[in-house]
């Protein structure tokens, strides 16, 4: 056949014709379909019997209920535990990622002895015998040579069984360096302290108060106990509840606030002062408490009055006298009012003049230890273990001064001031620690001033972190000895923060352990065990689940059953036995601090002209800021105006930017005294202008690809600026300079 | 299922309430076996069924002020169920139920033309541009009522459809052809910390939603409580999401309204 120009045409469109009226093509583009969706890389999820367990979420102070489902033994989901006391139901972003934190890629998978130098990240698995004789050698060797003090441990929380057994540990061994990480309840416990004699935790009835004035405290972002404050934040607008937001940026809080009254960052402590000026002039204060249960009161008035008038204090915070007078009257006059302070999710210390001045404003109101107060919630006292016999070395050891100056004559009432031990390291020779040990905390991720800790850091020989995951403590460390994660081990939760009645929340096991791990508590006992007596005998268990049948005697099985204690009916102490202060009153102006009123503000470092702006950190309760690192889920949800790929955006007010000549998205470089950070700009007219805004919680280092490098830490720009009064770490931001590359 | 009433499931979200803290989008990625990456930043290829937005009122310092809204598949019923997902979708992969009132999304049939993610005015669709992979172990945690999805096909929110199926098999096993309300609830209701979502049945009087939206079945279901409403009702979507404002500014901006117009719903 001859093939000429026509039939090779009609060829070729006859076929094509003929092949798209065929079911050929669309037959083929659906088992292409079907072929891609069945590639065997896609999991099918096991199936299995469903069941729930209950347990304790340990991610945070917050000690709410979760409640985990579980498909065969494959935990599957976590979700509010319905009718706790705490969150009812409710469960907050990070809690909800647990799982993610549990079979996850950041768990350290056993005992790891580091091979390379510090921080290269190589490791030597190595048996647990093994690592803790080598552990134990050490110790022996500290002990032998009468430099016990100079063993410390980092705890991120104390109260429980866990970190009790650790600072036991220490007594017996003879350290008295038990250092718990800072947090706003440092200053909290100080300030019942002095005020009120009480050795307590704070309480707020927040629930019944009808009208809130907070400093800075993200309500919303992860104050207190999380999802107990947005539950009641909800009642609150349920009930017509007013609440005022004080701080420079309008954050989620200050967002669902009724008033959002933007301040200059650090003068909050002046305005509770002003208001306080306001509600004494007017006398609008309630005279039964003032006049029968404080003392004090005459002379702070006279002060206050005198000091801080409207007109003064508006100088200072840049909020309108009339503003200031207005609240004032509204704060007075309403029936159960409540000031609360602590700033964002309170993961820092603060002031301790700013702390009393807000409480000054509650003694005022007479709303202590009342119903919709602020209420002194004493410690939980489930822990009665035998004293500890101590030897000579260990009685020696303990008589040593605490390395971060804790209880001496100069800061006789903080407990614990970590911002103090690089320095303290860093400038002693040889080191002051030997030996440190970190339980649940990330101190070399969350401690501010980095320079100074790198040095510090380098100069402790031996650093044994006992974190579960690959954090950047973990990551320089010299030895890891990884605890079972929450959901694989039991723990008693001793508090729920900022919770008003006394409660005791349990963590049992809802799945075994997913790796070769070891619980913390029996690390100490198998430790105390290698270093034998005397050591040995101040731990009379087997095992830590023996020491904690033993510590809850017989309500261990009910504590077991239901999963926490709560003592529902609790009164704060009525008030004539509530203040335990040598005069039994409220002390408006405790003796050993006379100067925190005058020391209300404190100044953040740096000075102007070098550094023209102020660096302000914000929370955000999608940016999980202690010592858990965010995980996938919750990293995801972050805007793509707070990290673009790996870039952090700062945010700043568009008058700001245009006078620095930078436009929205743009590159810039913020410098502090402390350090710098190439950074990008996001406009935002919710902030103050001369500031600028950094997200907390971002710029890891350590765990995995989803979150080690993205963005900056806010510890890298800033370092500690120590309350005169308190010795606490106050800092509240620090000045800085913006410039565009 | 003759003697079963038509249901019509809906949420309402209180934005007075809701605190912008993205509990309900994490509740979600771990109910449904939503994938991640390591840059999740490029929002358009992020897989969220559950988002929550932020509006503003474009007012200056310190005037300004800000409204988190949490956005998931509105379930539009459009008219007779002609939502605008469905009736682009040459696949037959999504599907409005007239027995639930929920639009379906059938992985296995979606060939991954898109249709309905440009038909969608909610941008409630994505795609799966990429295989899923979890790091090393994570598969662990998958839930087996809710099929991982493959690269190639678009995905959204079901309004947790599998704990419908669940609900009703135990209703079932119980002899019983209605569920109670709590027995069907999606796990971002579930999760929310601010209590700030109601999910139920808008065809049910007893139910929460219904009593506080209020719909009224002459306007298509447009809510007669004057805080409540729908975004882009202008669209004639019909959705099945509800919120309720007490700011103005939101609920102007809710739908769209340009300066010079009205609210056009009289309040």
């Amino acid at each position: 056949m001859k093939m000429d120009r026509r039939s090779f045409l009609s060829f070729v469109i006859g076929g094509a014709a003929g092949t798209t009226l065929s079911p050929l093509p669309w037959k083929l583009t659906d088992d292409l379909a079907i072929w891609s969706q069945n590639w065997p890389w896609t999991p099918v999820p096991e199936k299995g019997e469903v069941s729930y367990a209950n347990t304790t979420c340990m991610l945070c102070p917050g000690g709410c209920g979760i409640t985990v489902r579980k498909v065969g033994d494959r935990a599957v989901k976590i979700e509010g535990t319905k009718g706790h006391p705490v969150n009812n139901g409710g469960i907050c972003i990070l809690g909800l990622s647990g799982l993610q934190l549990l079979y996850g890629p950041t768990r350290v998978p056993s005992p790891l002895r580091r091979t390379g130098e510090r921080g290269e990240n190589r490791w030597q698995k190595v048996s647990w015998d093994e690592a803790l004789a080598w552990v134990a050698e050490k110790l022996a060797d500290l002990r032998g040579k009468r430099l016990s003090h100079t063993v410390a441990c980092i705890s991120g929380t104390d109260g429980g069984t866990v970190p009790r057994l650790m600072e036991r540990f220490l007594t017996a061994f003879g350290s008295p360096n038990f250092i718990r990480t800072p947090s706003m309840r440092d200053s909290y416990e100080m300030t019942l302290h002095l005020m009120q004699g009480a050795q307590a935790s704070i309480g707020f009835d927040i629930e019944n108060a009808d009208f809130i004035v907070s400093f800075g405290s993200g309500i919303l972002e992860g104050w207190g106990s999380p999802v107990r404050m947005f539950r009641a934040n909800s009642v609150w607008k349920e009930n017509g509840v007013k609440v005022v937001q004080i701080e420079p940026r309008l954050s989620n809080t200050a967002a669902k606030s009724d008033k959002w009254l933007p301040i200059h960052p650090g003068t909050e402590g002046a305005l509770a002062l002003g208001l306080a000026h306001v509600i004494l002039k007017e006398s609008l204060y309630r005279k039964d408490f003032v006049g029968t249960h404080t003392s004090g009161f005459d002379r702070w008035s006279k002060e206050v009055v005198e000091e801080w008038t409207p007109e003064q204090v508006e100088t200072v915070t840049g909020i309108d006298k009339s503003t200031i007078v207005d609240l004032a009257k509204s704060f007075a006059n309403a029936k159960k009012p409540l000031a609360i302070c602590g700033r964002g999710k309170g993961n820092t210390a603060g002031g301790i003049g700013e702390f009393m001045a807000v409480h000054s404003l509650n003694a005022l109101m007479g709303n202590i230890n009342r119903k919709g107060g602020v209420w002194a919630v004493p410690g939980s006292d489930h822990i009665h273990w035998p004293e500890v016999e101590m030897d000579a070395v260990a009685s020696a050891g303990m008589q040593q001064t605490r390395i971060d100056g804790a209880g001496t004559d100069k800061f006789m009432h903080a407990r614990h001031l970590l911002h103090r031990v690089p320095e303290m390291i860093s400038a002693g020779d040889p080191s002051l620690v030997q030996a440190l040990f970190v339980l649940d905390a990330n101190p070399y991720y969350t401690l501010s001033d980095k320079a100074l800790l790198k040095k510090a850091w380098a100069k402790i020989p031996f650093i044994l972190s006992f974190s579960s995951f690959m954090d950047e403590t973990a990551q320089n460390a010299d030895l890891i000895l990884p605890n079972h994660m929450y959901l694989e081990r039991y723990e008693d939760v001793p508090y729920a923060e900022g919770f008003n009645k006394p409660f005791i929340g349990l963590a049992k096991p809802v799945v075994s352990p997913q790796f070769d791990t070891l619980h913390t508590g029996d690390a100490i006992l198998r430790l105390a065990k290698a270093l034998g007596d005397p050591v040995e005998k101040a731990f009379p268990w087997e095992d830590y689940e023996g020491c904690l049948d033993d510590t809850f005697g017989d309500q261990w099985e009910e504590l077991q059953e239901i999963g926490y204690r709560v003592e529902s009916d609790f009164e704060p102490g009525s008030r004539n036995t509530a203040f335990e202060t040598a005069s039994r009153k409220f002390e408006f102006i405790p003796e050993e601090s006379k100067d925190a009123a005058k020391n209300v503000m404190v100044k953040a470092e740096g000075e102007e002209p070098a550094y023209p702006l102020v660096l302000i950190p914000y929370d955000s309760p999608r940016l999980a800021s202690g010592f858990i690192g965010d995980p996938p889920f919750m990293i995801k949800t972050v805007p793509d105006t707070v990290l673009k790929e790996n870039d952090l955006l700062v945010e700043v007010h568009p008058k700001t930017a245009q006078s620095l000549g930078i436009s929205e998205g743009k590159p810039a470089v913020l410098k502090t005294p402390k350090g710098e950070a190439r950074v990008r700009v996001h406009l935002f007219e919710g902030i103050m202008p001369g500031l600028v805004a950094m997200p907390t919680g971002l710029g890891h280092q350590a765990y995995d690809g989803y979150l080690a490098g993205k963005g900056i830490n806010f510890n890298d720009l800033i370092g500690p600026v120590e309350d005169e009064v308190s010795g606490l770490d106050a800092a509240w931001g620090i000045r800085a300079k913006l410039s565009r590359v | 299922m003759k003697n079963e009433q038509a249901k019509k499931y809906g949420m309402v979200i209180d934005l007075d309430k809701c605190t912008g803290c993205g509990a309900c989008m994490v509740a979600c990625m771990a109910e449904n076996n939503v994938p991640f990456k390591k840059d999740e930043t490029n929002k358009l290829d992020s897989i969220t069924w559950m988002r929550v937005f932020q509006l503003t009122n474009g007012k200056s310092f310190p005037e300004t002020d800000v409204c988190y809204i949490p956005r998931p598949c509105m379930h539009c019923e459009g008219e007779h169920g002609h939502s605008p997902c469905v009736s682009v979708c040459p696949a037959t992969a999504t599907d409005y139920s007239q027995q639930t009132g929920i639009v379906s999304q059938i992985y296995t049939r979606c060939f991954g033309c898109r249709y309905c993610m440009a038909a969608c005015p909610y941008h409630a669709r994505y795609f799966n541009w990429w295989d899923p992979v979890w790091p090393n172990g994570m598969e662990k945690y998958l839930n087996p009522n809710v099929s991982p999805r493959m690269r190639g096909v678009v995905e959204k929110c079901s309004f947790c459809f599998h704990r419908y199926q669940r609900a009703m098999e135990k209703a079932f096993l119980e002899g019983r052809r209605e569920l109670e309300e709590e027995e069907y609830q999606t796990a971002c209701t579930q999760a929310c910390p601010a209590g700030a979502i109601v999910f139920g049945d808008l065809n049910n009087e007893k139910h929460k939603i219904h009593q506080i939206v209020n719909p009224d079945p002459a306007h298509r279901g447009r809510p007669k409580n004057p805080k409540a409403f729908r975004l882009l009702e202008r669209l004639g979507t019909n959705p099945k999401v509800y919120y309720l404002s007490s700011r103005e500014w939101v609920r102007r901006a809710g739908d769209n309204y340009l300066p010079h117009e009205g609210s056009g719903k009289g309040h």
